[in-house]
């Protein structure tokens, strides 16, 4: 299948899977994942999907049965949310320390208490720490993209790590939008199936998820985050031969949108980047200089492509859907120690905003830019965007 | 670029009109549309919006829709403020009712009435106004050819409910037009 479709970002997630035709799908149904699943099992019982399709009971039976799957070599996929993914974490470090490509959908959503099923990037950036490589996108075909990327990035030899594609809850999994399919044959000329070097093997005996003790534990350790910095590399080339093969490319690790000659850059990920770009342009058109760093890539971060983009800004926000309670937030302290690493010092501030769902207007973002361009940051470590100070005592 | 604000009740198939509409346009007119429901939960019953972005160029605003050029009324219950407020000048609103149209003036923005359900318990023989009101609006506005939502509902709806609803959107646009 090819051509246009109008689809939501969820749907365009199961069509680059059924593509992407993973030997086995373990998965548990969760708002607002649930029509990934949902569509991924329609395409298997119509056989327009010839994958194993695993109905387990839970979100951590559902990374362990992942797991099982990779140690064989199958090509495995998986999707979740919020809760969902705080359940599978313990799973999480084994794919990743057992250098297992899985690739898995999360929907961003927020982490009780209080509960809500609503959209914030909490889940994810809770777990920058387990080894995944983190995407992001910001829209319904970037997603659909990245998904075939993700695939191309976790399976090459020279990486062999599971990679983790999110979409903003709702923003992007409910919205429906143009997306452009690609042709099979060039997906399959893209991500072909080939057999895993640390795959099991009875002709070739290997012990996988192994106990490993002081003498060799901290070796294993080494080559996990030499594999994780080295998959910078390679999620540069996945994007960039993607761009040949489909014509669409996102910058690799990231997307600097009129950052030139830009005085103030606000960084940022997921679907809200595109509201920046509005902002961006709506400025741009009355003269003033303002730039848009959008992070595609959380892990391994992309510490020097994010300085070498912001370097020549008088003063760079981050806007960012999570808070490290008692501290900033997390991609905040990711961009200070960028520019600090590459030696520069501009001025930085840091906004926290659509918490559990909670919107970010034109109007909120241009205020950034407002207090950016000003020079005047006082007041804006770690500033809550768009909060009810009457209802709690701020 | 074009807003559009749907108001219904959760069943009564307000998203699936959104989602009717922006396919209409996006994969039948070469523009670009983005249509969503409100988010969070979904109960049947009670008052839901769903909204339709549609612009020449492709959308990359993911903010909430505050002021809207159309809004589209499937049951005539939910007529109140949240109908009247974020309305841009000018703006159409639609509504799908049997009482007379003096009942629902806005100052400033246009209103149409059409008996949405009636149309649909003639052609269909059930009360499922969501076609019927898009070419209500269609027919408004000019915010899209029938020909493109008899595309879209070939695109999206379930066989055996394609035909009689054509007939429903060609009656109901028709009617609509006449009345104009």
């Amino acid at each position: 299948m090819s051509g246009k479709l109008f689809v939501s970002g969820d749907e365009a997630v199961a069509l680059a899977v059924r593509q992407a035709k993973p030997h086995v799908i373990a998965a548990y149904p969760i708002t607002p994942q649930t029509i990934v699943v949902e569509r991924l099992s329609d395409f298997v019982e119509d056989g327009s999907l010839n994958s194993q399709y695993l109905y387990v009971e839970s979100e951590h039976s559902a990374m362990c049965a992942c797991l099982g799957a990779s140690a064989m070599g199958a090509r495995a996929f998986t999707a979740t949310s919020s809760q969902g993914l705080l359940y599978m974490v313990e799973g999480l470090h084994y794919a990743s320390g057992s250098r297992f490509p899985i690739v898995m959908m999360n929907a961003n959503r927020s982490l009780a208490a209080p509960w809500s099923i609503y959209n914030d990037q909490r889940d994810s950036l809770s777990e920058l720490e387990s080894g995944w490589i983190q995407l992001y996108a910001e829209n319904a075909q970037e997603a659909y993209d990245t998904t075939l990327q993700a695939y191309r990035i976790a399976e090459d030899p020279a990486v062999m790590l599971p990679v983790m594609v999110n979409l903003d809850g709702f923003v992007l999994t409910h919205t429906y939008e143009l997306v452009q399919l690609a042709e099979q044959e060039t997906v399959d000329a893209y991500i072909p199936y080939r057999n895993f070097c640390n795959k099991l093997d009875l002709n070739n005996p290997k012990a996988t998820c192994i106990t490993a003790g002081p003498p060799y534990n901290m070796e294993f350790r080494y080559q996990q985050h030499k594999a994780a910095v080295d998959a910078a590399a390679k999620i540069v080339e996945a994007d960039k031969e993607f761009g040949k093969k489909f014509g669409r490319s996102y910058g690799g690790l990231v997307e600097a949108y009129k950052c030139e000659d830009a005085d103030a850059v606000l960084v940022t990920l997921g679907s809200v980047a595109g509201t920046v770009r509005c902002v961006v342009d709506a400025y741009r058109e009355a003269g003033k200089k303002i730039g848009l760093l959008k992070i595609r890539c959380m892990r391994p971060f992309p510490a020097k492509e994010a300085a070498a983009a912001l370097k020549g800004a008088k003063a760079v926000g981050v806007l960012e859907k999570d808070i490290s309670f008692g501290y900033e937030g997390v991609v905040y302290t990711n961009v200070n120690s960028s520019l600090k690493e590459q030696g520069l010092s501009v001025p930085t501030a840091n906004w926290v905003g659509g918490l559990g769902g909670r919107s970010i207007s034109k109007e909120d973002i241009q205020g950034i830019f407002d207090q950016l361009l000003s020079g005047r940051l006082e007041g804006t470590q770690t500033a809550f965007v768009n909060l009810r100070r009457d209802i709690c005592g701020a | 670029m074009t807003e559009i604000r749907w108001h219904g009740r959760g069943g009564l198939g307000a998203f699936t009109a959104a989602r009717l509409l922006g396919s209409a346009v996006s994969l039948h007119e070469g523009k670009y549309a983005l249509a969503f429901p409100s988010f969070g939960p979904e109960r049947r019953g009670a008052p839901v919006f769903a909204f339709t972005r549609i612009d020449g160029k492709p959308i990359t605003d993911r903010s909430e829709v505050t002021e809207c050029d159309c809004a589209v009324v499937l049951d005539d219950t939910l007529f109140g403020d949240p109908v009247k407020s974020g309305l841009k000048p000018g703006a159409t609103v639609v509504i799908n009712t049997t009482r007379p149209k003096e009942e629902f003036q806005i100052s400033g923005v246009q209103v149409v009435t059409v008996d949405a359900i009636g149309l649909a318990l003639e052609i269909l023989g059930r009360p499922i106004t969501n076609v019927p009101l898009l070419g209500a609006l269609a027919a408004a506005t000019g915010l899209t050819e029938v020909k493109s939502i008899e595309a879209a509902i070939d695109d999206q709806l379930a066989p055996k409910l394609r035909e009689k609803n054509k007939i429903l959107l060609n009656k109901t646009y028709q009617l609509v037009k006449e009345a104009l």
